[in-house]
């Protein structure tokens, strides 16, 4: 009897097994978790938000001076692109390094597809977009961006979109490209040319069906209405400078992380000291904010009625509070030195915000607006909660 | 960890201490001069790289600005490049400031 009972705990033994080995973690979900990109030791940090504690480093992801990720669809896996061209692919379960290729020479981040199953990168050198199998990162297809102008291109703003394929603006040539990737062996490609001067990002709206390009050479940003792309691209805030000489832009404005709240979009402008809301229905100028500086990044507060702005050099040791209601600034925060970027967890109770020349990452109450913890990160940039598994565009 | 710290900020002030001592047309306080190449990493390099191998601006490394006036990129680096990203520096920098950037730069000792 006993013996009987001992090896039907063995049979269950075999069919689930522990993970081997001595100092084996405890299995953990992965749906707490934000990862931080350390950009010059070219490593990440997978810490936690239930605790708040980091869970580990994993090492060896070259160049990520200006490192992004997206996450697999079970959040087990992030894909991490690192600006020497390099993509890998890093386990948040068993925290190590999975696989990594060097797929260009210099890239600037990348999405993952609908199903999960292709990975695609922006590249600015050679310019075009690299899709790779998102299990074994084998490469599956190469768009060499090609504008009007029949040179290549530098490529940014690259998302996924809501039917399974993805978009991305041409800096150089001024274009917005659609890649529907339905059948892998005949991709094909919706081009939008001369949509305006060096598209410098873009970006999805959350129900994917909005596609928009800040410019930088001119003020505006484009509009494509991915359920009718057939009505072309579209400019939109035509002219919000007025005629004034743009200010100095001493980084160049994200729009990853913008948000809606309620029927308006907030957006930073480019060489002004303003955040633009606009009118999700008319996509008119609904109201404009003067902060204190040229915006990097505005994200907005998971429930909408916040958003928190971050600032291009000098003033990137600044957060500005902006409450949405109100169109207005509610607080101007100075929580550390070099903010370069801020990650809500996925139900607004907490804001992490990396401070390079602090060395740490700052979490915060969004609302008591009271620091929660300090962790310890080496020159941290951006932050990445694992929630962005679940979102069309990140 | 605080060793490893004080020997690269030795290894900066060295490599600051050659560059100028080739080019140096103005004496900056080591402060400066080590805020100056931080600025140049990890400020020019959110455009150029961290590394300076280029990103959304071209590379800034020796071979990429061979042949290149050193007053013009001293110029560039002050009042930007018209129609491109590149924005002025000088309400930031002074002429003696940029001009120890662009010499580092063309030496290729950024530490």
């Amino acid at each position: 009897m006993r013996r009987r009972g001992l090896l039907a705990t063995s049979a269950a033994l075999a069919t689930f097994p522990r993970p081997a080995g001595a100092g084996c973690p405890e299995p953990r979900g992965t749906g707490d978790l934000l990862v931080v990109v350390e950009r010059a030791r070219g490593s990440v940090l997978v810490a936690e938000s239930t605790r708040r504690t980091i869970l580990g480093r994993i090492e060896g992801l070259g160049d990520l001076s200006h490192a992004s990720m997206v996450f697999s669809r079970d959040a087990r896996y992030a894909f991490v692109f690192g600006r020497d061209g390099g993509l890998s692919k890093v386990d948040l379960v068993e925290r190590r390094l999975r696989a990594r290729i060097v797929q260009a020479g210099n890239a600037i981040g990348g999405a993952i597809g609908r199903d999960g199953r292709i990975v695609a990168v922006a590249n600015y050198e050679p310019g075009g977009v690299r899709l790779f199998d998102a299990e074994s990162l084998d490469p599956l297809l190469e768009i060499p961006a090609i504008g009007a102008d029949g040179r290549r291109s530098k490529v940014v703003g690259l998302v996924d979109t809501a039917d399974g394929g993805f978009a991305f603006a041409l800096f150089d040539a001024g274009e917005i490209w659609l890649l529907d990737v339905t059948d892998l062996a005949e991709p094909r490609i919706t081009r939008f040319a001369g949509v305006g001067s060096l598209p410098y990002d873009g970006n999805v709206t959350a129900d994917g069906r909005f596609y928009l390009a800040g410019l930088f050479g001119e003020d505006g940003v484009v509009l494509v209405d991915l359920w009718h792309p057939e009505a072309g691209a579209r400019r939109i805030l035509d002219g919000y400078g007025r005629g004034e000489a743009p200010l100095p832009v001493y980084k160049m404005p994200h729009l990853e992380g913008w948000g809606t709240a309620g029927e308006h979009l907030f957006l930073p402008a480019v060489g002004r000291h303003e955040v633009l809301a606009v009118d999700r229905r008319s996509w008119r100028e609904a109201a404009r904010i003067p902060v204190l500086g040229q915006p990097v990044f505005v994200v907005v507060r998971p429930d909408g009625r916040e958003a928190w702005v971050s600032f291009a050099h000098p003033d990137n040791g600044k957060i500005q509070i902006l409450d949405l209601e109100r169109f207005a600034v509610a607080a101007t925060l100075s929580p550390g030195r070099a903010i370069l970027h801020l990650e809500f967890t996925p139900r607004g109770d907490q804001v992490w915000l990396s401070a390079r020349d602090d060395d740490r990452v700052i979490v915060m109450d969004p609302r008591r607006r009271e620091v929660l913890a300090h962790l310890p990160a080496e020159k941290p940039s951006g932050i990445f909660s694992t929630a962005r598994a679940h979102r069309i565009g990140s | 960890m605080r060793e490893r710290a004080a020997v690269a900020f030795a290894l900066l002030l060295a490599a600051l201490g050659r560059a100028q001592a080739e080019s140096a047309p103005a004496a900056l306080a080591p402060a400066r001069a080590a805020e100056l190449v931080h600025l140049l990493r990890h400020d020019c390099g959110s455009c150029h790289g961290l590394f300076l191998k280029g990103g959304l601006g071209p590379p800034l490394s020796p071979s990429a600005l061979a042949g290149k006036d050193p007053q013009a990129l001293v110029l560039t680096v002050l009042e930007g490049r018209a129609g491109t990203p590149m924005p002025p520096w000088k309400g930031l920098l002074d002429e003696a400031e940029a001009r120890f950037l662009v010499d580092l730069l063309l030496a290729g000792r950024v530490p």
